[in-house]
């Protein structure tokens, strides 16, 4: 068979251009030694280390660090309590608008969710600022931590907790003892998704953010609108090498566990 | 003295009116929004009795374990476990404990952590943990085994640690959903025997829940055949086998011929039915037997005998022809088609190796049997 075929190739080539060429060339210049951004005046580091000594960017840099710890943090309480509630209790009355209604910020334009939320806050007279982007990450991130943490619980063998109950431990216990260590991975890897999309969000930040309160997005976004500078791509190497290194952990240990569960299993039918 | 069946049993509790019920189903109804899962129904269960509740699914056998387990409530009626009530009782206080279907075992706990759960629930402290883990372990020879995880065991072993698990509470009443359906049919058996000896060393009383009548039939000292949330007949095994209290029993339990018919005239012991296709059949005389009721004579294909000439000496003899013949090893089942239309299902066990003059297809045919071969049913 001729799986390199010159079709195959090239579909790949062009998808994969499509997909990372636009990224190369950004890290690519973030290592150029000229000022304008578009000519190659040859290599160095010096971005990095101007990156560091730009206060507007590192203070961007930590409150967006809080507000994803905080925001991704809480929104993972509350979204496993919907997801509980979702799957558990499938009887009670209005369950349909129910989950219709934690699921609604998934498809819900971030522009209306940003100006509904800064209108809320504007009459609640709440000052714009750290505590308004955070609750605003937490209203954004919860639906999608309700959506993995729900789609772990339906597989979930709920003897497990019956057979807890039956050894004597109470419904608590059991929560806290067999159901909760069942479903972690799904809990972390639902906080991990709420902290990337409230690392990444600038539509929602720049509604309900104030002053003392600038995520490093929103300070991307504004400097860019100054003109791009090296700088501003040596921030984002940065930030996508901070991403990639966490996919690329976690899918590592995934693979591994799941290796290792396999064997376990051969050796196990082996006797 | 003659008994059903070909086992003695000195255990029977049921047959002693002073006995002292240990578990009691009285009145107990339950029910899911309209469907009526268990329908006013009373049963009693003996201290250290090996009790069976067998039924197609659906029959509510699994809820009635599921109500004594604490995780369902009845909708009417009451439980009673040693004297006391258990409605609203949680399943964490209830002194049972239950084997799952599932096994349910806790994926991220290590073999001794699945065991002693309970253990530690009671508070009892670590060093008596400790010596009954490894007491449960060597019952259920998994001593080696104790730092795996389940999904490192086989499915046979994951079942005992599950038992394991099960028993270590020492609970006065152990059940039992369908404890064996998961494994494959040699292991099965080997792990029937392996139940019955383990409920006779720690002296338990174990209800199990079964769809396979072989298993029910092996183990129990009892069997309750369900049917739609109600119990058909509550008998030791060879009760339900030879003595069925009804068509739906009869038919449930192992294969059956049925004679439809009625009863022609009762003498001091036989009562003569005659077939709806015109065979005259002589019985032993039963409660169904009063003269002119319509019954059905039921009969196990064992008891038939099928010979190739007439037989002498038999009280029952019909003429056929041999319809089919399956040899099966052990023994060979015939199916003889009467003269009168109806197909008739024997067996014979094959105890010699060799056969004078075997039967074969089309073959004329005599099928034979006792008047004490069969049961009367009413119809």
């Amino acid at each position: 068979m001729n799986s390199w075929s010159r079709f195959n190739v090239t579909s790949i080539v062009l998808g994969f251009a499509f997909l990372y060429l636009p990224i190369v060339l950004l890290i690519v210049f973030s290592f150029n030694e000229s000022k304008l951004v578009t000519v190659w005046g040859g290599f160095s580091t010096k971005w990095y280390v101007s990156l560091f000594h730009n206060q507007g960017l590192m203070d961007a840099t930590w409150v967006t660090a809080r507000v994803g710890v905080i925001s991704a943090t809480v929104a993972t309480v509350l979204g496993t309590l919907a997801a509980l509630t979702l799957t558990r209790y499938t009887r009670f009355r209005g369950r349909v608008l129910f989950s219709g209604m934690v699921f609604a910020p998934l498809v819900m334009p971030e522009v209306i969710t940003g100006l509904s939320l800064l209108l809320l806050f504007v009459a609640v007279g709440l000052d714009r600022g750290f505590l308004t982007v955070t609750l605003a990450h937490i209203t954004l991130t919860m639906c999608f931590v309700a959506v993995v943490v729900q789609s772990r619980l339906v597989s979930f063998d709920r003897s497990l907790e019956e057979a807890a109950m039956d050894l004597g431990a109470t419904p608590a216990k059991t929560f806290f003892q067999i159901t909760l260590p069942v479903i972690l991975p799904a809990i972390v890897s639902g906080w991990m998704l709420a902290f990337t999309l409230s690392l990444d969000d600038l539509v929602i930040a720049s509604f309900t953010s104030g002053p003392g309160a600038t995520t490093l997005p929103m300070k991307i976004y504004s400097q860019v609108r100054l003109g791009v500078t090296p700088e501003i791509n040596a921030a984002c190497t940065i930030l996508i090498a901070v991403v990639a290194v966490g996919v690329i952990v976690a899918s590592i240990a995934n693979k591994r566990r799941e290796v290792q569960r396999q064997l376990d299993e051969r050796a196990a039918q082996r006797g | 003295m003659k008994s059903l069946g070909s086992i003695r049993r000195d255990f029977a509790p049921w047959n002693d009116p002073s006995a002292k019920p240990y578990i009691q189903f009285d009145s107990v109804t339950k029910k899911f929004g309209d469907f009526t899962a268990v329908n006013n129904l009373s049963l009693t269960i003996f201290e250290r009795e090996f009790f069976a509740l067998l039924g197609a699914s659906g029959c509510g056998k699994s809820t009635l374990l599921r109500m004594l387990a604490g995780f369902e409530e009845p909708t009417s009626g009451r439980i009673l476990l040693d004297g006391q009530d258990l409605r609203g009782i949680p399943p964490y206080r209830r002194p049972v404990n239950m084997m799952f279907q599932s096994y349910a075992l806790f994926p991220h706990m290590t073999v001794e952590n699945n065991i002693a759960f309970g253990l530690k629930q009671e508070g009892m402290p670590k060093s008596d943990i400790e010596k009954r883990v490894a007491e449960m372990l060597k019952l259920v020879k998994l001593e080696q085994f104790a730092k795996r995880k389940p999904h490192q065991l086989s499915g046979g072993q994951r079942q005992r640690v599950a038992l394991a698990r099960s028993v270590a509470k020492r609970p006065k009443v152990l059940l039992l959903d369908e404890p064996l359906g998961a494994l494959d049919k040699k292991l099965r058996e080997e792990t029937q025997f392996e139940l019955m000896d383990l409920q006779q060393e720690l002296g338990l009383t174990f209800v199990v829940v079964t769809h396979d009548q072989e298993e029910a039939m092996t183990m129990a000292d009892r069997i309750a055949i369900m049917d739609k949330g109600e119990v058909m007949q509550v008998a030791t095994p060879a009760e339900v086998y030879e003595a069925p209290a009804s068509r739906f029993v009869a038919h449930f339990v192992g294969n059956v011929n049925m004679f439809e018919g009625k009863v022609a005239e009762r003498a001091a012991n036989t009562t003569r039915i005659t077939g709806a296709t015109g065979a005259q059949i002589v019985v032993e005389n039963s409660t169904e037997s009063k003269a002119g009721s319509d019954i059905v004579f039921a009969i196990r294909p064992e008891k038939i005998k099928v010979s190739s000439k007439k037989p002498t000496d038999a009280v029952n003899a019909l003429e056929g022809e041999v319809y089919d013949v399956a040899y099966l090893g052990d023994m060979t089942v015939y199916h003889i088609r009467l003269d009168d239309g109806q197909i008739i299902r024997a067996s014979a066990l094959n105890a010699a190796r060799v056969t004078e003059d075997p039967l074969t297809w089309n073959d004329r045919a005599w099928v034979s049997f006792r008047p004490d071969a069969g049961v009367v049913l009413a119809r």
